[in-house]
């Protein structure tokens, strides 16, 4: 059973660290609270299954595509619905809730309430220390572990990353050293939505897609930036396992309430703000800054 | 000319006191409310069905009153009780007092169907239910029939009787598995998703599988939108079980179904899985659900002579196998007929009409109860069990139950899979 319960707190974990990590860039950067962060994520996962279904692509050019669609898309309803009040922190939440609303609307009448699904990009199953994992969680693993990698290459390797990181630590600082502040939170908005459609991408062959697939994610992602300390990325990481492993284990120990295994998770959350209420790492992120 | 003027006034509240309290003496036509969530499956299966009917209603002429003979039009009233009951409520309302609606058809969540059941009866409206399956929606006619009588259930069947072929589906599998895997006693894992509806059936599962000579092994209750049950599907096949007795209506049953087959769980699959219903199911599960048996309404079997010419062309019209709910169909017809042997419009003649009902409908023979609920048994409505059987949903059940066999029917295939593991 413990091998189990490793095996599947990995894959689930790794999925929501990568949309927990990109919620945490576009926080820590531009101090933009993204209720749309998920709805990205599932607009990957459609787009995905109308290149497949509807325009005969591979997934495997499908997905790239879908990837640099929702970034492309994400810069433009920042430009239009974001920038113009980016200075009122409330106004901005709200209008990501709206904007994933229209989302959601928007895929529930072009696909109705129907559940969806993309066949697996590798068929069949290994058997890891005698539990059996199908191919494509190994490789959703595998991806999602890569894409976390390639992400932290980004911050700490590029010119760019660094940029971001300068921001993040002190927006008015960073201006004044000369670089562009609304034009880097505009690009973060781009990047944060495409880690969240790279998650996207490694779950439309696992999941089963339907216009409401974005508010689980959605509740565990906020728990998980909340639990590892608003914007911070390590925390994010840290919190996006403990969550997943929290969820696992409540579906092997207790199996009748395994419905219960979200309510676990973020109780776990409200345990850890009792103790620690700045999160896991939020003192380290406000030092940074 | 002050007589004139009263005269024309007397005229005037006269007509108006006429055509409002007494509107369907003024119809030229009969309009049918086809109430539903119309974004998702079963308010598309409400309305597809009604649409079949109305059209061939119309193509013959109407539905004949008097001397007249008036056309059916149909009112797709969205309740969206998926998402919320008090948008049904506000939908039904707006069904009765905009579109004035002589009659409605649909309802799918029992929270909402018992909401808009109220409203129907307290505007004296004939509201035929075709996708909630609660009892107490007909037992409400028993005990108050003078204020629930315009109240019918066409489909599905009453969840008790729904309990009953699930058992029945389960025996069946069980019996066939300890035969063939020579099995001397079936361990059974119960799998339902957690939702009220779930509930008892998981509660007289756990208390009858023993009396029908199965171990039960566990209980598994994932979350209806359950994403990834792997984790459970792993607890399971450690649990050592050799069938999985599933209860879903919601995407989970894709998730499980799609999950089982690609991990190639050793246990047969069996029960209740709505998706596994819809011809969607093959492409949702990318195949991977193959060997799943549920309950259905409908299959393409002759169930009654009118079924096969049914299920191909509304295949043919809307790409898709009718759902339960595509009983909408029946309920049009039921309607119509009533009314023609009423003469009326007046739902308090329809009523008496409609409870004479015997109809040899698609999905079996239909005759009412005393509760206004369709019967259930042999030689009535039966339900049907299918299996997915390589990219088919093909009925294996009923197959000799009580003398029945629909033509058509082929036996139940254990997953292939699930043979090797007992070979080994």
């Amino acid at each position: 059973m413990i091998q189990n319960i490793v095996i599947n707190g990995l894959i689930n974990g790794s999925i929501y660290a990568l949309l927990a990590i990109g919620f945490s860039l576009i926080f820590g950067v531009a101090r933009i609270v993204n209720i749309a962060h998920t709805a990205f994520y599932m607009l990957a996962a459609y787009f995905i299954y109308v290149g497949f279904q509807y325009l005969g692509m591979s997934p495997y050019v499908a997905m790239p595509l879908a990837v640099l669609a929702v970034g492309v898309l994400a810069i433009i309803c920042y430009k239009l619905f974001i920038d113009p009040i980016r200075e009122h922190e409330a106004a901005v939440l709200i209008a990501t809730i709206a904007l994933a609303m229209v989302i959601q609307e928007a895929l529930l009448i072009g696909f109705g309430g129907h559940y969806l699904g993309v066949p697996p990009l590798i068929q069949g199953y290994a058997e890891i220390v005698g539990v059996k994992v199908t191919y494509q969680h190994l490789l959703a693993l595998t991806v999602a572990l890569m894409a976390l990698f390639g992400s932290w290459l980004f911050l700490m390797k590029t010119k760019l990353g660094l940029a971001l990181r300068a921001t993040a630590q002190d927006r008015e600082v960073a201006n004044l050293m000369g670089m562009n502040e609304a034009r880097v939170a505009m690009l973060t908005m781009g990047i944060s939505a495409m880690i969240a459609a790279i998650a996207g991408a490694i779950v439309v062959p696992l999941f089963v897609l339907d216009p409401h697939m974005w508010m689980h994610p959605l509740i565990m992602m906020l728990a998980i930036v909340v639990l590892g300390g608003l914007g911070s990325m390590k925390g994010s990481f840290v919190g996006a396992y403990i969550m997943a492993f929290a969820e696992v284990l409540v579906v092997f120990m207790v199996p009748m309430g395994s419905f219960l295994k979200g309510s676990v998770a973020l109780s776990i959350m409200i345990v850890v703000l009792l103790i620690r209420p700045e999160g896991l790492f939020g003192i380290a992120f406000e030092e940074e800054r | 000319m002050k007589k004139r003027h009263m005269v024309w006034s007397i005229l005037a509240v006269f007509w108006f006191v006429v055509s409002i309290c007494f509107p369907a003496w003024a119809a030229d036509e009969i309009k049918i409310g086809v109430i539903g969530p119309m974004q998702f499956t079963q308010g598309e299966g409400h309305w597809n069905g009604a649409t079949l009917a109305a059209e061939e209603i119309n193509k013959k002429g109407g539905v004949q009153m008097g001397n007249a003979s008036l056309p059916i039009k149909l009112i797709k009233v969205d309740s969206n009780e998926f998402l919320s009951v008090p948008d049904a409520t506000n939908a039904i309302e707006l069904a009765i007092s905009r579109h004035n609606v002589h009659f409605l058809v649909g309802g799918f969540r029992t929270e909402a169907v018992l909401v808009m059941q109220d409203i129907a009866m307290d505007n004296k409206k004939i509201f035929i239910g075709c996708g909630a399956a609660h009892p107490k929606l007909c037992e409400r006619v028993k005990e108050d029939y003078d204020t629930y009588k315009y109240w019918f259930r066409v489909t599905p069947i009453n969840s008790r009787f729904l309990v009953k072929v699930d058992f029945i589906l389960l025996g069946m599998v069980a019996k066939i598995m300890a035969k063939q895997l020579n099995i001397p006693k079936i361990k059974v894992a119960i799998v339902a998703e957690k939702a009220v509806w779930a509930d008892p059936i998981v509660g007289i599962a756990q208390k009858n599988l023993p009396k029908m000579g199965m171990e039960v092994v566990g209980v598994w209750r994932p979350s209806p939108v359950a994403t990834d049950v792997t984790a459970e599907l792993s607890a399971i096949q450690q649990s050592g079980a050799n069938i999985i007795f599933t209860t879903f209506s919601s995407s989970v049953g894709i998730t499980f179904a799609k999950q089982w087959g690609e991990l190639k769980v050793p246990a047969a699959a069996v029960g209740i899985n709505v998706e596994a219903q819809k011809d969607g199911f093959w492409a949702a599960t990318g195949g991977k659900g193959n060997y799943t048996l549920t309950i259905n309404t409908y299959a393409r079997v002759k169930i009654t002579d009118a079924t096969i010419a049914f299920f191909d062309t509304y295949r043919k019209r809307f790409k898709e196998a009718p759902n339960y709910t595509a009983g909408t169909y029946e309920a049009v017809h039921i309607l119509a007929d009533a009314i023609e042997k009423a003469d009326s419009l007046d739902p308090d003649k329809i009523v008496p009409m409609m409870e004479k009902t015997d109809r040899m409908g698609t999905a079996g023979r239909l005759v009412f109860d005393e509760t206004h609920d369709v019967t259930w048994g042999p030689r009535y409505v039966t339900a049907v069990g299918t299996q997915w059987q390589n990219g088919k949903n093909m009925c294996v059940w009923p197959l000799n139950w009580e003398g029945i066999t629909y033509e058509g029917t082929v036996p139940y295939v254990i997953p292939p899979w699930v043979v090797d593991a007992y070979k080994k």
